[in-house]
């Protein structure tokens, strides 16, 4: 550990044990959080979300693609995380590393287990051809949390996401002579539609170091984290998706006190949420 | 491309409504991001672009260092859903290419003998694309080194000329970059007028060469206002006078 850490540790943990955090948040208090829908007119649909200080952008583009065997009547999803080093002067170009990757998988898992994706209406032709969704995000700003943040603007993206029949139409009609079927997806789809989603699933994230456990993590607080969890929670409240990172370790107990308070802010995200995007 | 079809004119006037001579709109905003020493925002357009400077710091790896002066490296790099259609992301040879001419363009401006061993990275992220990224990925470059207080001679500004239907205009816009016949991207020193940035594609006359390089470098000057613009409106500080 370099020095930076350890005293910022002590610093910080003489704050938590007086109940405080260095930004006068309570441990469950969540940062000012924007979101501003619309942000890449490029995009089938895309938002930039705002937490504190950290700030991603996230696009969701489509296209036509074959279906996996397993799944011949379903569209496809994929999600990737670029932590590009605009965002920190720790983060390097390249391939994604293994904090990029893991972010991906955690945002994706959130967004597929939930089935916020009505993926079987995406189905174009049984087998043959479907739509391909994939959601893209930027960090443009790290200051810490990009868990939340990252899932929050791709929820945002999606929910504001149409169909782009217009720009894909060409190719659809010079697939109609080898899918006759296309023609009937024309018919009942004529122009670009909104996205068919479900309910939306919200990720809180918390982390744990010394005795106490917070809410959104700032920078400095990831930073000195023993242990971290990201619960995302759905609307009726039940859990649609878990990660437990880091190397420390939470108690049973702990966990259990985490992921109500993830429901309680879930809540109050979603809210906020549907403010902007409308429901 | 040459399509007959499309018309770039209408009336004299260019599709988007422009006369030759005018810019797009142009949006600029300096010292945006927290995490970077500088920063800029910049809309040109439908461009939408982010810029983050770091350092001067140590260059890494030291195989790159260079124990006279710093070192430049300019990013450019695309969003995937920058695009019309997806981009795959990470870097291909068009994004390498136009990292090289801008960071050598940079190299130019930059008192870079100040700070042997270091490295000063320009990150260009474009979030939105649409025609003449790379002018307005060095336009707000110029800002954000700025913002990070890096010493310099000028701030670097770029517009482009091109040539549509047979007529030399400023600034091309999507379909006059995808339908023209000739762009000419410039970037310059203002103060000076050295040129740090050309490139050409299409086909232009010595004459009509003469012509666009002399409007591009006007549309430059008239970007380059923007560009202090931006840089006092976040630096002003409002003196009150009893």
């Amino acid at each position: 550990m370099t020095i930076t850490p350890s005293i910022k540790r002590e610093y910080l943990s003489k704050l938590a044990s007086q109940g405080k955090r260095a930004d006068n948040r309570k441990f469950g208090d969540y940062r000012p959080i924007k979101i501003e829908i619309g942000y890449i007119p490029k995009a089938e649909g895309s938002a930039r979300v705002k937490i504190g200080n950290t700030q991603v952008v996230a696009g969701v583009k489509m296209d036509l693609g074959d279906p996996y065997p397993d799944t011949p009547d379903s569209g496809v999803m994929t999600t990737a995380a670029e932590m590009i080093p605009m965002a920190s002067p720790d983060f390097e170009s390249g391939p994604p590393r293994e904090d990029a990757i893991e972010l991906a998988r955690v945002v994706d898992r959130g967004i597929r287990e939930s089935e916020i994706i009505e993926v079987e209406k995406l189905c174009i032709v049984p087998g043959e051809k479907i739509w391909m969704i994939f959601i893209d995000i930027h960090i443009i700003d790290y200051d810490g949390n990009l868990f939340d943040a990252a899932s929050l603007a791709s929820l945002a993206a999606l929910m504001t996401a149409n169909v782009p029949i217009q720009r894909i139409k060409p190719m659809l009609e010079k697939l109609q002579e080898r899918y006759p079927e296309i023609g009937n997806y024309l018919k009942e789809h004529p122009d670009n539609y909104t996205l068919p989603l479900r309910e939306p699933p919200i990720s809180c994230t918390s982390a744990k170091f010394g005795n106490v456990i917070v809410m959104d993590p700032s920078l400095d607080e990831e930073e000195i984290a023993e242990a971290r969890l990201t619960v995302a929670t759905d609307e009726k409240g039940d859990i649609r998706a878990m990660q437990k990172g880091l190397n420390g370790s939470f108690t049973v107990d702990e966990i259990k006190k985490v992921i109500k308070a993830s429901i309680d802010n879930g809540k109050k995200i979603r809210e906020e949420l549907y403010k902007i995007v409308g429901k | 491309m040459k399509n007959d079809n499309i018309k770039l004119f209408r009336d004299g006037k260019r599709v988007d409504g422009r006369a030759t001579d005018d810019l797009r709109p142009i949006k600029i905003e300096a010292g945006v991001l927290h995490r970077a020493d500088g920063s800029c925002y910049l809309e040109w357009g439908g461009n939408k672009i982010m810029v983050a400077v770091y350092g001067p710091r140590e260059a890494i790896p030291r195989h790159t260092q260079n124990h006279l002066r710093a070192i430049v490296n300019a990013r450019y790099n695309m969003a995937a859903f920058s695009v019309e259609d997806r981009k795959r992301p990470g870097p291909d040879r068009r994004s390498r290419e136009i990292s090289k001419v801008i960071s050598e363009a940079l190299e130019k401006i930059l008192l870079l003998e100040k700070f042997p061993r270091a490295s000063i990275d320009v990150n260009i992220e474009v979030l939105n694309a649409e025609a003449g990224t790379r002018c307005a990925g060095l336009t707000a470059a110029g800002v954000a080194l700025a913002d990070a207080g890096i010493p310099m001679k000028d701030i670097p500004v770029a517009c482009a000329a091109g040539k549509i239907e047979g007529q030399l205009v400023l600034d091309l816009g999507k379909e006059e970059d995808n339908y023209g016949d000739a762009d000419l991207p410039v970037a310059i020193s203002p103060r000076t007028g050295e040129i740090l940035l050309l490139q050409m594609d299409g086909h232009l006359t010595f004459d009509e060469f003469e012509k666009a390089l002399d409007m591009a470098i006007k549309g430059c000057n008239k970007v380059s206002e923007l560009q202090k613009a931006a840089i006092i409106q976040k630096y002003k500080v409002e003196l009150e006078v009893e």
